[in-house]
């Protein structure tokens, strides 16, 4: 079957980081991802079954992942070759409709007790994804036994699999995931019901999470910078209060938060930091620009979430410990702890969010999988060319319909 | 070589631009261009010639010190050892560019202080009269008053800059009858006499305005610094038809009713912006009549403006002095003096223009009030020529109704942080929204003028008030609704946009899209600006 597969290969990888360093994914086109005729993995046991992707999204870990850009960090926790995609609507042999919970905890792994965090629901928490009966891997889409969702058919657990309501297209399905994730991050805040927030990127991490904020903290202000017009327009419509140019983050949480300004220079009037500022913010790049940027617009004893993955950064500690700040990461989702003290799972959660707020019409393009190097491109440059998320189509496969 | 200072100054001129004219000269901020203007439907208003100026100052100051205007005595018979006097006078804003030295300001000041100290005052303040402008440096104040009345009143903390947002400094005497606050200095407002010095550059400045406005802030400014004034000042240079200046002379009588003695002095200057002679001097002759030496000249400076970088540029504009000579000054009862004063200013300024046409062209130089020894930004781009240059009229606007304006500057995105901070946020956040003066006024100007890092700035350092660009904005209104559309020619195209505004290369590119607004071979009036003239548009 067709799949596009992810190979370790040291000088592909290398060449991979030089051409992703001038044109983002364009690794695709030398880098370690290619086309191939893969087997259909097998089950490891029965609580597992095989889903065939409907849609499946290109996330921008994935696309770190290809261009060489993402930590040595992950590599022992991925095991090769993998098949990526983890953001996943498909069809199950019943004809169930699903989207897929990519986490591979310990129930998935047959580890039994299983670690703290999983008993507590904090699947992304797991500390065991290394172990267990098959090879590691974070999630689906990096683990070499299971599959992954940029092909005709993979393998999942049961535990990871939610079935879809008829009404939401698969268009609203693919985004479940990802929205999971803003859910996540806004709920990781612990703002006050009348706070302020910064989200820092509207690519389709910010914009879904500035969706969640709003949602679940309906009286908030809400900053998000946006680089282009189309991620503004959609940050104001998806609920933030202002939305402006990334270099204009300083003075405009300024006005939002009613600070005062301090400049480094002998020029007054400049604003190189804040004495006061954001109660939170979330940071959906991950670069050392804009978490400095985030250091630089939080109030004392505010907290910072990182959202967008980061690599190796070079940041200026001293107002953390200077201010206080908390810097957290919000990996993924699990269980979350709402307002009013009830429990749910950050996919149920997610799955009525993206029906309420219309996520769909994040969904900009989708591509077969034969013409993976062009999606990926555009994914790579979503934003500059007017896109938000971008998914493989595999609805049209004929081999899907032989399995 | 003809002496031209002996020819009797030559009133303003209105060219009628044919196939034999040459170009005209634009002020395009810190370089210029030389247009051809379409013949035939283009017409070119040119200021008068400069005035003589007095012979004798420092005499004729004495002089109306002594032989004052109105209902007032002369200003030795107000003085008395016991008093509070307090001294106040315009700020860096006039005139426009700063003058030479002596300035208007130092030697009526001295004469002032001469004859306060014959009468044995003592507590005498000096008060830069600067509203919610930015403070006065050290230099500049020394430029206004002199070295020795600064170092006689600064060091003793005598000599200051009003300072509108000092809750124990100000007070508000009262309210006019259209129920308007009017705030007002405290040390004034305990003086035994408030002496005002003037320099009237045009003909809004002066009267109650310049204590009701200068020596005031936020809460009486916003009376009349709204939308609403100023579309209903048409315009505001002209008195009989200014609801700006009906409102500062309703609280100019709040004033005067809470008891607050004032002794005017007003003062005219001629326009001799750039020099009868010198390295500018071309910059105010007509175009027919320059020499081979001044297209020379010329040609010589565009080619050394051409290769600076805009920085050494900027530096070369803000050094230059303009050598303006006074043509007049009178003192005593505030509107008896404005009165005249309005008649001098007048005389140096009017051109009698015969009706509107189409479009209406401008090249803004590289200063305005509120750039002085800064940076001219976009929004005071917009302030310069449709605040300013627009309202140069009476009767009508020199565009008709639904007419076009095409203004050129290059109009860069930049600020001065020190003298701008709220510009830069009113650039980024309020244009952003909106361009429209009452939405803007509604929605963004509390949080703006109460914005206590604004106020911080203006109190301790050099910046404009945090309410200012709004006013800059306001002072536009009344063209931003007169004009069927606004192009800048050679402009930053982003920073035009962000205006509300449509950018052009060139001048006949502007004249072609303006006629998508105007219809086919508009007519056309090219102000020749500065120096400044005041267009009679009949
Ligand atoms: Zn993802
Ligand atoms: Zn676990």
């Amino acid at each position: 079957m067709k799949a596009l597969e992810f190979r370790r290969n040291i000088p592909r990888y290398a060449a991979a980081r030089l051409a992703g360093s001038f044109t983002p994914g364009r690794g695709s086109g030398v880098g370690p991802i290619r086309l191939v005729d893969a087997d259909l993995p097998e089950l490891p046991n029965q609580d597992w079954e095989i889903v065939r992707p409907r849609l499946s999204g290109i996330c921008g870990s994935d696309l770190a992942t290809i261009d060489g850009k993402s930590a040595r960090y992950f590599e022992p926790l991925v095991s090769f070759p993998f098949i990526p995609g983890h953001e996943v609507v498909g069809d199950l042999q019943d004809g169930t409709r699903v989207v897929l919970e990519p986490v591979l905890g310990c129930l998935s792994r047959n580890i039994d007790p299983p670690c703290k965090s999983c008993q507590d629901g904090q699947l992304g928490n797991c500390e065991y994804v290394t172990f267990g009966e098959i090879s590691p891997g974070i999630q689906t889409g990096s683990c070499c036994d299971t599959g992954g969702g940029w092909s005709i058919a993979f393998a999942a657990h049961t535990s990871q699999l939610h079935p879809v309501g008829k009404d939401l297209s698969d268009e609203a399905a693919v985004m479940i995931e990802p929205t999971a994730c803003g859910v996540h991050a806004a709920l990781s805040t612990g703002i006050e019901p009348e706070g302020t927030v910064t989200v820092i990127g509207s690519g389709t991490l910010g914009l879904v999470t500035i969706s969640a904020l709003r949602s679940y903290f309906p009286d908030v202000k809400i900053l998000a910078t946006a680089r282009y017009p189309h991620q503004k327009s959609l940050a104001l419509d998806l609920g933030a209060d202002v939305a402006i140019a990334p270099n204009e983050i300083k003075r405009a949480v300024r006005r939002m938060t009613k600070s005062r300004a301090i400049s480094l220079s002998t020029e007054d009037g400049n604003v190189d930091r804040l004495t006061g500022g954001s109660d939170a913010v979330i940071d959906c790049v991950g670069s050392s620009e804009s978490i400095t940027d985030a250091l630089s617009v939080t109030r004392p004893r505010g907290k910072i979430v990182l959202v967008g993955m980061p690599s190796s950064v070079n940041i200026e500690l001293t107002p953390l410990w200077h201010r206080e700040i908390q810097l957290v990461g919000a990996y993924t989702y699990g269980t979350e702890k709402l307002a009013d003290g009830s429990v749910a799972r950050t996919f149920d959660l997610a799955a009525d969010l993206v029906d309420s707020a219309k996520l769909d019409r994040l969904l900009s393009a989708v591509y077969p999988l034969s013409r993976y190097q062009d999606a990926l491109e555009h994914a790579a440059s979503a934003g500059h060319r007017g896109a938000v998320k971008i998914a493989f189509d595999l609805r049209s496969e004929k081999e899907r319909d032989l399995l | 070589m003809k002496n031209e200072k002996n020819l009797a100054p030559r009133p303003g001129f209105v060219l009628d631009v044919d196939r034999t004219s040459p170009p005209v000269l634009f002020h395009h901020g810190d370089t210029f261009k030389l247009e051809k203007l379409p013949a035939g439907r283009s017409r070119v208003i040119y200021p008068p010639e400069p005035l003589e100026g007095l012979r004798d100052p420092d005499s004729a100051i004495r002089h109306a010190l002594e032989n004052p205007i109105g209902d007032s005595e002369p200003l030795s018979a107000l003085l008395r050892p016991d008093m509070k006097l307090t001294i106040a006078f315009d700020d860096i804003s006039l005139p426009l560019p700063p003058m030479r030295r002596p300035d208007i300001r130092q030697r009526i000041i001295e004469a002032v202080l001469d004859l306060a100290a014959e009468a044995g005052v003592d507590d005498v303040h000096l008060i830069a009269a600067l509203a919610i402008h930015r403070r006065m440096t050290e230099d500049e104040l020394r430029h206004a008053v002199g070295d020795r009345v600064y170092d006689a009143f600064a060091p003793s903390g005598r000599l200051y800059n009003h300072d509108a947002e000092d809750p124990e400094g100000m007070v508000v005497l009262g309210e006019t009858p259209h129920g308007e606050d009017v705030q007002f200095s405290r040390r004034a407002a305990e003086s035994d006499l408030v002496v005002y010095v003037n320099i009237n550059l045009v003909s809004m400045d002066g009267g109650h305005k310049s204590t009701a406005t200068g020596l005031s802030g936020y809460t009486g400014l916003r009376h009349h610094h709204n939308v609403h004034t100023m579309r209903n000042s048409t315009s505001f240079m002209d008195q009989e038809n200014s609801e700006l200046h009906a409102s500062n002379w309703r609280m100019g009588k709040v004033i005067r009713d809470a008891g607050v003695k004032i002794f005017q002095i007003e003062t005219t200057v001629n326009n001799n912006t750039f020099g009868r002679s010198g390295p500018l001097a071309v910059l105010q002759k007509r175009e027919w009549e320059w020499s081979a030496r001044d297209r020379a000249s010329f040609v010589a400076m565009q080619k050394g403006l051409d290769v600076m970088p805009s920085s050494a540029r900027r530096q070369i504009f803000n050094s230059w002095e303009a050598p303006y000579e006074m043509t007049s000054v009178q003192a005593g009862e505030v509107e008896a003096v404005h009165k005249i004063t309005t008649e001098n200013v007048y005389k140096q300024q009017i051109v009698e223009v015969e009706g509107q046409t189409d479009i209406l062209t401008m090249g803004l130089p590289y200063i305005s009030p509120y750039n002085v020894n800064s940076v001219m930004n976009p929004i005071l781009v917009m302030c310069l020529g449709l605040g300013y240059f627009f309202n140069m009229y009476r009767g009508k606007p020199l565009v008709r109704e639904g007419g076009v304006v095409i203004m050129s500057h290059p109009t860069p995105w930049e600020f001065h942080s020190v003298h701008h901070p709220s510009y830069i946020d009113f650039f980024e956040q309020v244009l952003a929204d909106t361009t429209d003066p009452i939405e803007i006024e509604r929605k963004y100007e509390k949080q703006f003028a109460e914005d206590e890092w604004y106020i911080h700035l203006y109190r301790n350092s050099y910046a404009y008030h945090g309410v200012h660009p709004f006013y800059m904005w306001y002072w536009g209104s009344h063209a931003l609704e007169h004009l069927g559309r606004v192009i800048i020619v050679g402009g930053d195209s982003s920073a035009v946009q962000r205006l509300g505004f449509q950018s052009a290369s060139t001048l006949p590119d502007a004249l072609e899209m303006a006629s998508d607004v105007v219809g086919p071979q508009p007519t056309i009036t090219h102000m020749k600006n500065p120096p400044i003239f005041l267009a009679d548009v009949k």
